[in-house]
């Protein structure tokens, strides 16, 4: 009678957002998340007080913001996570749009903060740099143009994500940021591949990054310098290499033990770039060997969920995703033990820096999203007796 | 492969007739089309999502691996890189022929810094200056501040006491690079023919050690080839001899008011140089810089026995004479007047201090030395035949000696060799030659005739040269040559004991800026071979400019000069030789035994 009078009382379909979520997510990954966040902050106990000591701040008060960003960041992930991915496609490409034009003013707005390439929005609390917002966002766009192209009658999404990554990746070295580049051109070049790309074609493809990196060493000392040094067997001790390696080295084990590490104090950059040589300094090869762990669980989890996983665009944006998340922090680790030449790239998760760990925090939370257990229409096989 | 159609004729008519919308089949064809494709698509991305996990998962283990390895190593104190290929710094020693050191290697550091290490740089530099009181210390302190030197070599060899010293200042940017320093543990001794070495390409970690004159040159190569392993390089040279004729030509050189002197001790068979010296000399462990002003041969670096090229005067008459006994012009009793006038080619020939030996023998004219009797016989031999002569004894060319200053002792000949030439240079003067040129050409006379090259390396026996004279020939002319000592101009060269024969030579010095001679500047040589009547070996002493002043006016004749001093050097160095005194019986008579 009452439904006759009011009307029906609206009901949800389907259960509560928090408890699907926690039943959905893929709790390893989020853990070895969280344990990274946390392994961030012990290291920014030890790696960032020399930064403060330098700047005149108080000791621990770079750990302070890494705490209150990491905490962003953290929240931020959660409710990207809860969001559906169509709804998570939706916002990510509108923020694709407001990044990309933030990357394409940086040269008319931006600062290097005497750094030699301008990367930086100064906010005069934070500072922002678009490129990291922009990987992620990138990489669900490219995603989304991709699986549509993949419909029968579809624009050629292939092509018109090739032509963003052309353009991206041009900016990107001309400011000049290679890392970066070369993150988004290897992001896309996973996706590329896991949507069906012709194997001819992604050896050529191989072939002109090859060719594409000799022109860089021939044209820019910047690239040149740190191939050199990378390619001499012979480590420059007044390098951060240099120091990084022999941080490495002291650690041994068990590390040197808490607060009493060295390469801290002579690295510039051993609370971002480095911080990998910190950890094996004060606490040995053991944590450094479970941060691998950690990032190792989460991509190569997420790729095994995404096997089973039947929407193109969600399996496409998850693999980009998982990919750019696990190559830079191989990136970073392979530096500073020599095997890749030097490059400023920060650990996702660990390292200090505002930018990155909000967008890390993004891109994650998307990959959360993604990597969500989902009906995938096995019944239907199974009723089509075509189960395997 | 066949496609199957969207929109099937039969299907769209069949459902034409049943009033169905015919759209509804393409859209379910499509359907089933596209959940084909994705069932593929997915199916391929399956595998190679698998085969991306299973590449970071490799990834990063290798990583992992790279961490352990790097972790499990052993920390080295950080080191500057060492550019290049390493730097090879070992070098083989130089010993004498009986083994004995001549230069060798130790073990010493260099001083470098790295200036952004140095905490308190006015301390450092203040401390450093008292260590090297040669040090600019503004110049150091204005280079440890700049900020973009990271880099500098501040001493290249430190004595232990003064690497103690800068280790004491307590500095972590004063650092120490080993190096091998070559050492030449007898100082001045042989000094020219060593030559001397210095750093080459420079490393931290090492340094090359490169011959910069000398033997050290000449077989810079070979010392520093690896596969020689360190086996030393043994030259012909004799320690003790080298030292007692250094120490005897030095003192003769002060005595006789010289301003340099030259000796060479040849042995005449195997043309193994014995002790070659050359006044002033220098030290090679601290070699002096080439002059940058005056004579470069008033230098101590040069080679007078060598690179010194003079006129070397009558020393060069035995050649004559030997040459014409050779073709058979002349015995040694043949007569020859030597009586004025004798021009040649509208030039009138002189005697010493005006004499005339009158019609004298062959001998005699040695004996006397006649320069007269000398140019009659040259004119009799005739220009061909003297210039091939003197070719086949080397006195064309440079020696052929190991040391890179070798090269530099080309003697100086005519330009037209015309008769006039062929007389002056039977008696030393209008032929310049070193030294050496002239102890192998004696050597080829002592030997019986045989042509020897001079060698600083040790030899195993004769060298059996092409044959220039008769055994005749050669023995006739070093009897000569004794009779010279017995009872000519070198009468103050007989060593008891030790027969020594020998012919003197005493030239006018020419002026440097040319035309003519200096009358009261001489260069005297004494020629000698000892013992006379079986020559073992061949001494060369030369002096420049030397004024014996005992008597009531100055004697600049060789003589006088060179021969007393090359008497001394032979009575010192023929029993280091092994060479046993030969005493005439008249002598040994009177010996009282004392054991009776």
């Amino acid at each position: 009678m009452t439904e006759m009078v009011y009307g029906t009382v609206p009901v949800k379909g389907g259960e509560p957002i928090l408890p699907k979520w926690w039943r959905t997510v893929d709790k390893w990954s989020l853990s070895c998340i969280l344990m990274l966040f946390g392994t961030g902050i012990l290291l920014g106990f030890a790696a960032s007080v020399p930064l403060a000591e330098r700047n005149g701040l108080a000791t621990f008060h770079y750990v302070q913001r890494q705490v209150v960003f990491g905490g962003a960041a953290l929240v931020a992930m959660a409710l990207v996570s809860m969001l559906s991915p169509i709804v998570v496609r939706r916002l990510a490409v509108l923020g694709f749009l407001v990044s990309f034009v933030a990357l394409a003013l940086l040269p008319f707005f931006g600062t290097d903060f005497g750094k030699g390439a301008v990367r930086w929005y100064s906010l005069g609390f934070a500072s922002l740099q678009p490129s990291e917002f922009l990987k992620p966002m990138f990489v669900i766009a490219s995603a989304w143009l991709m699986a549509a192209g993949q419909q029968l009658g579809g624009p050629p999404g292939r092509l018109y994500s090739f032509f963003l990554m052309v353009a991206i990746v041009l900016m990107l070295a001309m400011q000049p940021d290679f890392g970066q580049a070369s993150l988004v051109l290897f992001g896309w070049g996973v996706m590329w591949f896991v949507g069906g790309a012709p194997m001819l074609l992604l050896l050529g493809l191989a072939g002109l990054v090859v060719l594409a990196g000799m022109v860089a060493y021939n044209n820019s000392q910047h690239f040149a310098r740190r191939i050199d040094g990378f390619l001499n067997p012979e480590v420059d001790p007044t390098t951060q290499l240099g120091y990084a390696t022999n941080a490495i080295q002291e650690g041994g084990f068990f590390g040197v033990g808490v607060g009493e590490g060295q390469v801290k104090w002579s690295l510039p950059d051993a609370h971002t770039d480095f911080i990998i040589a910190v950890a094996a300094e004060e606490y040995g090869l053991i944590l450094v060997l479970a941060i691998i762990a950690l990032y190792t669980t989460i991509v190569v989890r997420s790729f095994f969920r995404l096997m089973r996983e039947r929407d193109p665009f969600i399996r496409l944006a998850g693999t980009g995703l998982a990919a750019t998340f696990g190559v830079q922090a191989m990136i970073n680790m392979g530096v500073a033990v020599r095997l890749l030449p030097a490059k400023g790239m920060t650990l996702p998760f660990v390292s200090y820096g505002g930018s990155s760990l909000i967008a890390g925090g993004l891109a994650v939370g998307m990959l959360l999203a993604f990597t969500r257990v989902r009906p995938q229409g096995e019944i239907g096989d199974i009723l089509r007796g075509r189960l395997r | 492969m066949i496609r199957t159609p969207l929109r099937p004729l039969a299907r769209v008519l069949d459902a034409r007739q049943k009033g169905e919308n015919p759209d509804a089949i393409e859209r379910e064809n499509l359907r089933i089309r596209h959940e084909q494709m994705r069932d593929r698509m997915r199916l391929r991305a399956e595998g190679r999502l698998l085969v991306l996990a299973i590449m970071f998962f490799g990834a990063f283990s290798v990583i992992g691996a790279r961490m352990g390895m790097l972790s499990a190593s052993e920390p080295t104190e950080p080191r500057a890189a060492a550019t290049g290929a390493s730097i090879i710094a070992s070098r083989a020693d130089i010993t004498d022929r009986q083994g004995r050191v001549l230069a060798t290697n130790m073990s010493t550091h260099s001083l470098y810094a790295h200036p952004q290490q140095i905490y308190r740089k006015e301390q450092a530099v203040a401390a450093l200056t008292e260590i090297f009181p040669d040090l600019d210390g503004e110049a150091l302190l204005k280079r440890f501040k700049d900020p973009k030197r990271k880099f500098m070599w501040i001493r290249k060899k430190l004595s232990p006491e003064q690497m103690q010293a800068v280790h004491d200042i307590g500095e972590p940017g004063l650092l120490f690079g080993p190096r091998e320093m070559r050492l030449y543990p007898n100082g001045a001794l042989a000094a020219h023919v060593l030559g001397g070495a210095s750093f080459g390409r420079e490393g931290v970690h090492s340094a090359e050690v490169i011959g910069t004159a000398g033997i050290e040159k000449y077989f810079d190569e070979e010392l520093r080839d690896p596969a020689r392993e360190g086996a030393p390089l043994q030259l012909s040279i004799d320690l003790s001899v080298q030292a007692a004729s250094e120490r005897v030509l030095d003192a003769g050189m002060k005595l006789m008011n010289a301003k340099g002197a030259a000796s060479v001790l040849m042995d005449v068979h195997t043309g193994e140089v014995i002790s070659i010296a050359s006044l002033p000399d220098f030290d090679p462990n601290d070699r002096p810089r080439p002059p940058t002003q005056g004579s470069p041969s008033d230098s101590p670096l040069f080679n007078r026995a060598v690179q010194g090229v003079y006129e070397l005067g009558s020393t060069f008459k035995i050649f004559a004479a030997a040459q014409a006994m050779e073709l058979g012009l002349v015995g040694p009793q043949t007569v020859i007047d030597t009586a004025p006038p004798f021009k040649v080619g509208g030039h009138r020939i002189g005697e010493f201090n005006n004499h005339n030996y009158g019609p004298i023998s062959v001998e005699k004219i040695i004996v006397k030395s006649s320069n007269r009797g000398t140019g009659k016989m040259a004119l009799a031999i005739g220009t061909q035949r003297q210039q091939d002569f003197l070719k086949s004894l080397g006195f064309f060319e440079a020696t052929p000696l190991e040391i890179v200053e070798a090269q530099g002792g080309a003697p100086l000949l005519p330009k037209r060799w015309t008769d006039l030439s062929s007389v002056t240079i039977s008696y030393g003067h209008g032929l310049s030659t070193s030294p050496l040129h002239l102890a192998a050409g004696y050597a080829a006379i002592a030997n019986g005739g045989r042509v020897v090259r001079p060698t600083l390396l040790k030899q195993d026996g004769p060298q059996h040269g092409p044959r220039v004279l008769s055994e005749a020939s050669a023995a006739a002319s070093r009897t000569m040559l004794r009779k010279v000592v017995t009872e000519g101009t070198a009468s103050f060269g007989e060593v008891p004991g030790y027969h020594v024969g020998g012919k003197t030579g005493t030239a006018d010095k020419p002026k440097e800026r040319g035309g003519g001679y200096y009358s009261d500047k001489t260069i005297t040589t004494f020629a000698a071979i000892f013992p006379a009547h079986d020559p073992k070996y061949v001494l060369i002493v030369t002096l420049d400019e030397p004024v014996e002043t005992s008597g009531t006016k100055p004697r600049r004749t060789a003589g006088w000069t060179a021969v007393p001093v090359a008497a001394e050097m032979i009575g010192r160095i023929a029993p280091l030789l092994g060479l046993r005194p030969q005493h005439d019986r008249g002598q040994l008579e009177r010996i009282i035994e004392t054991s009776q």
